[in-house]
């Protein structure tokens, strides 16, 4: 546990500031626009979703390891990746019926 | 309704599940119930707050603020099951003779109701935020009559898991009792340090080191209910990070290594001892 939160502060102290490819994704209507998008393989990726509605949602994928609650109007960077080609489905699990999406990864 | 009903029981069942484990965890210490009905209290009306601060959490530290927060609560909160575990190296021979001859409860447990406390409030105040906003977010669009049977239904379901877990737990037997209960605090803390690494990584704090290292979700996914159950109660995801698993497999050698060493250190004969 120690060793564990000693190497959380290091990291937090030298925080990547690398340039790493950048993905948007907006929620409107409960919707994903777009709903899918392809990314590279073997690269960290930055997405950023944007929710447009005035309720929140929960970004939230099982394959990706992710998930994220995104207050209305406001906006949310995840980081996903490195990896492997395939596709990575997402919801947004407050609205699953309508938030559907995923990502492409060639 | 029945939609709100499943997103609120999902949110419910992990706080439920943790509640169940340790309130089975302190059988026999006096005040249990009044501290961990309390935790339950103070962690509900904590989730009203970070709920109406979603807002100005997320936005913080360059919008990791989330991601931070989250992964604090979670490392607290294994901190707390730790102090516990390592109590019970020392004190659970006591708790299991009292408890076969249904003498009085343990009084010297405060500090172990404590930590036990803060670690049910961080878990409903965690869970909860996320349940307050949901409802918030569903009321502007349905009825509030169907909201709100919603909202009862979903955490009725998740209690009634969590009643179910409890009377479990009590009718294993008496000398199996804290190994058992001990295994599950062991089993839950791993799961949550490995939650709080994933929020680290989310947020590009901490490297995933192997990004996924398999992924069973075609088996069993965690939308599932056994899923959830046994994301819950042994923290299965079925895509883990290389770093979420050095971290669960960290947690639960850490925390057998401790306690034995606790254990043998007070000179007390092992065979009722939680690990």
């Amino acid at each position: 546990m120690r060793t564990f939160l000693a190497l959380c502060c290091f990291a937090v102290a030298g925080a990547a500031f690398a340039d790493d490819p950048t993905f948007e994704i907006a929620i409107r209507d409960h919707r994903f626009v777009p709903n899918e998008i392809t990314v590279p393989a073997g690269q960290k990726v930055k997405l950023i979703v944007k929710n447009e509605d005035a309720t929140p949602e929960e970004f939230e994928s099982k394959r990706l390891n992710r998930e994220k609650v995104i207050p209305g109007r406001s906006q949310a960077t995840i980081y996903i990746g490195p990896l492997k080609p395939g596709e990575y489905p997402f919801v947004g699990e407050f609205n699953e019926s309508t938030a559907t999406g995923k990502i492409v990864v060639k | 309704m029945f939609a709100t009903a499943v997103i609120v029981f999902r949110e419910t069942l992990e706080a439920a599940l943790i509640v169940s484990i340790v309130l089975a965890a302190t059988r026999g210490v006096a005040g249990r119930r009044v501290w961990i009905g309390g935790a339950v209290v103070a962690g509900v009306a904590g989730a009203m707050v970070i709920a109406g601060l979603t807002g100005v959490i997320a936005g913080a530290l360059q919008g990791i603020g989330q991601e931070l927060f989250n992964a604090a609560i979670l490392i607290a909160a294994v901190v707390m099951l730790a102090w516990h575990h390592l109590w019970m190296a020392v004190h659970g021979r006591e708790l299991a003779t009292r408890l076969r001859r249904l003498s009085d409860s343990v009084r010297e447990g405060g500090a172990t109701l404590a930590a036990l406390s803060v670690a049910v409030t961080l878990a409903v105040l965690r869970e909860g935020a996320e349940t307050v906003l949901f409802i918030q977010g569903v009321a502007t669009s349905e009825p509030l009559h169907n909201v709100l049977s919603g909202l009862a239904l979903g955490v009725t379901g998740g209690a009634a898991l969590g009643a179910l877990l409890y009377l479990g737990l009590v009718h294993v037997p008496v000398r199996h009792f804290f190994r058992v209960t001990g295994w599950m605090i062991v089993a839950l803390a791993a799961g949550l340090a490995a939650q709080a690494a994933r929020f680290l990584e989310q947020a590009n704090v901490l490297p995933p080191i192997v990004p996924q290292l398999w992924d069973t979700s075609p088996i069993l996914s965690e939308g599932s209910l056994p899923g959830q159950l046994l994301h819950v109660l042994v923290g299965y995801r079925p895509a883990p990070s290389g770093l979420q698993f050095i971290c669960y497999v960290a947690t639960i050698a850490t925390l057998i290594i401790a306690s034995r060493w606790r254990s043998t250190m007070t000179g007390r004969p092992r065979q009722a001892q939680a690990t």
